[in-house]
């Protein structure tokens, strides 16, 4: 009996230890190997192939264990969901529990500046901005399905919007404020004129060039944009003409994030249920037959566009007054991938996922300070495990959905 | 006159290692229909590795072309090994996903290979030996071919006409001719197209690494963001030249070398990396069935 079961496990062991090996021949070179090209010397750092090896291991049998969960196994899969309809209609369906997490929620989000200090009150507030620029980037990515990989761009117009405006004609925050919406959202229908024709794909590609092209010419047209070197001395957010000091300012541009936030989330749920909201959501399953149904796509993808870069705008408007200097290095690529993982990460079309997502993504590097030299690394695996194991977020978007019950009598 | 023949080498060296790379992009894109965002890094990958060993080769002793040989078979095994993985890692088990989803995917294996190199060696520059050898016949015209474009070019023509062979008259190239045009009619007629796929993305990948050690012997440096500029360049030639087809690639990355090399050379140099992405943008607009490519109409 006991060697039946040792055999057993062997077996299923066997396929981790030769996934451990080849990933360990795999990473050596890179891993092991770093040559000091100046002293002439090689550092040999066994330890590493140690950790590979046993890392893959590790994460080999819990992919077994993931795939084997998700495999067409009929039962097991039909189990799972029935399980996960339930638990998120338990949690956010719940008419009780609703309204009390509600009011934690803002008590401790009213108390937050005042229990913690600047620094934390300052990540806070970078994490709602994330927020909202996640909740920007699901108009067009989860709703209307339009990969976006140029979102920066709409970013950088804003806070340069505010900047420049700011240099020349000396205009405060809150003039730049719907100026900077402005010029992301003309930049927007701008992009989104031309490449509305393109594939998924192709789309993504186009954006993703338009990011680099913004960032290119901001580095390299000193005349307008100063160059690398940027524009400094940008002032913070003004409220009727108050000094403050560092503090209080911090905290005033804290809470209004919040209110932006509680604004966004508002606009964004609204627009969910709404005609375009639900045009959106047709293109993404089905372009064709959502031409069908007479909506002009055109109309609705230039829609998914603007609206999507107004909030970019926004945010990038409250990014120069938060850290008062821009330049073209806080707006790379990268930028635009951490956002993109934000929304893959929470769910897309999801408001309480791209909460959460961004929340963990900006908050949880900041907390375990010995892993945010690997806050890339985690954002390039997440969007990798997310997309196999679970596609639709940790919170699934609630798709409104009829349901047939036979009336019983 | 000179200076616009230093130009024209100058842009075919560049389009020769645009091809490399962009021949990986095209073959993986005609047989599943995805943008392999990761292939650049599989190609920064190669140049890294060809360095490492290059560097603990030449340090125990070895000399000239041993080293180059050494260097190159170790760099293009290990390139290979990677795009390999890859493929089984983040694109297999998406294969019936919708199309965003692989996409996606891509991007995230794309940043991870990135910080995994930058994590594991260094963010710096590094310098790159001059692996190639000086050729003695090309003192004459040394004002503007040197032996390293000499040898690329070389290089890149031979691996070429090795691949139509590979792909016109072998077994295996009529198996990935016969699934990029349906995959799943290939399969009916029995061939293996897991195998088809990973054979696919062997190649490019290998083809990518010996692009990675030319490149970066002619540059001279490297570091891990060299994949993405590069990448995202072939991936533009690709689709100049009609992405999925192989004579598209190469015409595309020629197109997009010499614009490029003359642009800089006559215009300015501070957009050099600018005008790869508005001519993208310009063919996807305008004919995004590229120069060589034929126009697919939707199904539904």
């Amino acid at each position: 009996m006991s060697y039946r079961y040792a055999t057993k496990y062997a077996a299923e062991l066997r396929r981790p230890f030769v996934v451990a090996l080849w990933f360990m021949f795999l990473t050596f070179p890179i891993m092991v190997i770093r040559v000091n090209t100046i002293e002439n010397v090689v550092e040999w750092r066994w330890m590493n192939m140690m950790y590979v090896g046993s890392g893959s291991f590790a994460l080999s049998l819990f992919w077994r264990y993931l795939s084997g969960r998700k495999t067409p196994e009929g039962k097991r899969v039909s189990e799972s969901r029935e399980e996960a309809i339930p638990f998120t209609k338990r949690i956010f369906g719940d008419r009780r529990i609703v309204p009390t997490a509600i009011v934690i929620l803002s008590v401790f989000a009213l108390i937050f500046p005042f229990i913690f200090s600047i620094y934390q009150t300052n990540i806070m507030t970078t994490a709602l901005m994330y927020v909202v620029l996640g909740l920007g980037l699901n108009i067009v990515v989860g709703q209307a399905g339009l990969l976006n990989l140029g979102y920066v761009a709409f970013y950088a117009a804003g806070a340069y919007t505010y900047a420049l405006l700011h240099y020349h004609f000396g205009v405060g925050f809150w003039l730049a404020l719907p100026l900077g919406a402005l010029a992301a959202t003309v930049l927007g229908i701008l992009l989104a004129l031309p490449v509305l024709r393109l594939r998924g794909d192709y789309l993504a590609i186009v954006t993703l060039g338009f990011g680099e092209i913004t960032r290119l010419i901001l580095e390299n047209w000193n005349d307008f944009s100063f160059g690398p070197s940027g524009i400094s001395g940008i002032p913070r957010p003004g409220l009727f003409g108050m000094e403050m000091n560092i503090q209080e300012a911090t905290t005033y541009l804290y809470f209004l994030m919040i209110i932006l936030c509680i604004i966004t989330i508002f606009i964004v749920n609204r627009l969910q249920d709404s005609r375009i909201g639900r045009a959106l959501i047709a293109l993404r399953e089905d372009e064709i037959a959502c031409q069908a149904m007479g909506i002009d796509k055109t109309r609705v993808k230039l829609t998914a566009f603007a609206l999507g870069s107004t909030w970019a705008g926004l945010v990038g408007v409250v990014f120069a007054a938060k850290t008062t200097f821009v330049n073209p290095g806080s707006f790379t690529f990268l930028e635009s991938a951490m956002i993109l993982s934000i929304v893959v990460l929470g769910g897309m079309g999801s408001i309480t996922g791209i909460i959460t997502g961004a929340l963990i993504l900006i908050l949880l590097p900041e907390y375990l300070r010995a892993f945010s030299d690997y806050r890339m690394l985690l954002f390039g695996i997440i969007m990798v495990i997310m997309m196999i194991f679970r596609p639709q977020g940790i919170v699934s978007g609630a798709r409104r959905t009829y349901e047939f019950h036979k009336e019983e009598k | 006159m000179d200076y616009f023949l230093e130009l024209f080498v100058g842009g075919l060296t560049r389009g020769s290692i645009y091809a490399l790379i962009a021949l990986g992009y095209t073959m993986v894109y005609g047989i599943i229909e995805l943008i392999n965002f990761a292939h650049g890094e599989i190609y920064m990958i190669g140049a890294f590795t060809a360095l490492i060993i290059a560097s603990v080769l030449a340090m125990s002793g070895m000399s000239g072309l041993s080293v180059l040989v050494l260097a190159s078979v170790v760099a293009v095994t290990y390139s290979a090994a990677y795009g390999f993985t890859v493929e089984k890692v983040a694109y297999k088990p998406l294969r019936q996903a919708p199309r965003l989803s692989p996409l996606i995917s891509a991007i995230g294996m794309s940043i991870f290979l990135q910080n995994y190199v930058l994590l594991a060696q260094t963010s710096d520059f590094l310098p790159f030996p001059n692996l190639l050898p000086e050729l003695e016949f090309l003192k004459p015209y040394a004002g503007f071919i040197g032996s390293t474009e000499f040898i690329i070019i070389l290089t890149t023509t031979l691996i070429m006409i090795l691949l139509t062979m590979l792909i016109k008259f072998t077994r295996m190239g009529k198996a990935m001719r016969a699934t990029a045009q349906d995959r799943d009619m290939a399969m009916l007629v029995g061939v293996n197209v897991n195998s088809v796929i990973s054979n696919t993305f062997i190649i490019g990948s290998a083809l990518a690494a010996v692009g990675g050690v030319l490149i970066a012997s002619h540059i001279g440096r490297i570091n891990f963001y060299i994949g993405f500029i590069a990448g995202i360049k072939a991936f533009t030639a690709a689709v100049l030249g009609g992405i999925g087809s192989i004579p598209g690639a190469v015409l595309g990355s020629l197109v997009l070398g010499f614009t490029e090399s003359f642009s800089t050379g006559y215009i300015s140099s501070d957009y050099e990396d600018a005008f790869a992405f508005i001519l993208l943008i310009l063919i996807l607009i305008f004919k995004p069935s590229g120069l060589l490519g034929h126009s697919t109409s939707q199904k539904v």
